[in-house]
């Protein structure tokens, strides 16, 4: 981790990308603009966290904007991780995929199947995806079910004692 | 009836000497005397209340159908198929400890074309679903479904957006409770199977649901 003070040297360096910067618990996280997503993960690669280890999403309901992007970066010399979170509203959830290569040098091919999950599971689109399928659930599916209002479904349970009343209603 | 109960009045303990006839001879049913007597009952002919006996004790007599079902039931092919956790519980009933193959279940085959038990064992999601009853239906007819574990019946701890319970999308013969069923719950579920084939191979699933014939229904029809 970099400590609090690495944290806020990173965070001047990338200026006004950063919106937020906290340090809970030794774990050092970057609030930044979804439109510099590309920028500042280059950036960080340059400083050497150049591993992306992990992008999930979450959804922050009920706060605004409701859906967060989470990069784990990983740096291999120093063992050193930092997290990178862009949010974005519900009602626009549009992120710059960091799959492709692009003017920001090589892209992360790792990012591919987990952008596809969280397109997936939170539907966040990843502008110049590749591949921007679903990736677990049918293609066919509607909603995104990870999302918190989204009901948690599944079937009502018929149980022996019911089943009379339930071939009742059936016919 | 009435004959067979005084033809085992009829015989007492000397006359039980006919034990050691040959089966031609039990056959052909009353050939026992002149040439075709045994040594042994020499001066002994059978009675023909003791031939009915003697008969009574050597054949059995059934329906094709009751035979068939006593084969079928006793050699059921498992589909090797696994899900999920139940897999392993699964495997495990074909292992030493239990051993399925005590009961002449342990042919586990590759295809659903040699196969007429298809065990699920784990959760169905709704991916998996069209692929199971594409199984299914390539299985041959007569064929039996087991659904192990609470996931593939009621969906368990998993009921969810994810999955479809297997009554949805095939018929059931045995639900096997249990998350996961030890391989004795299994065992007890193959075993209650068999009884189903052997007393009657219609009732069940099909029958309560009204499911007739399970093929399924081509596009357009």
């Amino acid at each position: 981790m970099p400590d609090a003070t690495g944290l806020e040297l990173i965070g001047k360096e990338l200026g006004a990308a950063v919106l937020d910067k906290s340090f809970f618990r030794e774990r050092a996280t970057l609030d930044v603009d979804p439109a510099a997503i590309r920028a500042v993960l280059a950036h960080l690669r340059e400083k050497g966290f150049a591993f992306l280890a992990s992008v999930h999403g979450v959804d922050y309901y009920p706060h605004e904007p409701r859906l967060g992007v989470i990069y784990e970066l990983l740096d291999m010399r120093s063992v050193d991780r930092i997290t990178v979170r862009a949010r974005v509203p519900i009602d626009a959830p549009v992120l710059d995929s960091v799959t492709p290569d692009g003017d920001y040098g090589a892209g992360w091919p790792t990012a591919n199947h987990q952008e596809r999950e969280v397109y997936d599971m939170f539907g966040v689109v990843f502008r110049g995806h590749p591949d921007p399928r679903r990736i677990l659930m049918p293609e066919d599916y509607e909603g995104h079910p990870q999302r918190r209002d989204f009901p948690v479904g599944g079937e009502p349970v018929l149980f022996t004692r019911d089943e009379a009343q339930w071939l009742e209603r059936r016919e | 009836m009435e004959v067979r109960r005084s033809s085992r009045e009829a015989i007492d303990g000397s006359s039980l000497a006919v034990r050691g006839l040959s089966a031609e001879q039990m056959l052909r049913g009353g050939e026992l005397t002149g040439a075709n007597q045994p040594a042994h009952l020499k001066g002994t002919d059978l009675e023909r209340e003791q031939l009915e006996a003697h008969v009574h004790e050597r054949v059995l007599t059934t329906t094709l159908d009751k035979a068939v079902a006593w084969a079928r039931s006793n050699s059921f092919f498992p589909l090797s198929f696994g899900l999920a956790c139940c897999a392993m519980e699964q495997f495990q009933t074909a292992g030493p400890r239990m051993d399925i193959a005590r009961f002449g279940y342990e042919a586990f085959r590759a295809s659903p074309r040699q196969a007429d038990l298809i065990i699920l064992a784990g959760r169905v999601s709704i991916k998996m679903a069209p692929i199971i009853r594409r199984l299914y239906d390539q299985m041959l007819e007569p064929k039996w479904a087991i659904s192990m574990g609470a996931c593939c019946s009621s969906m368990g701890i998993f009921n969810n957006y994810a999955l479809v319970p297997a009554d949805k999308f095939m018929p059931i013969d045995v639900h096997v409770p249990g998350c996961p069923p030890r391989p004795e719950a299994l065992m007890h579920g193959v075993l209650k199977l068999r009884k189903l084939v052997q007393d009657d191979p219609d009732a069940g699933w099909r029958e309560r649901y009204g499911a007739g014939g399970t093929e399924e229904v081509p596009a357009g029809a």
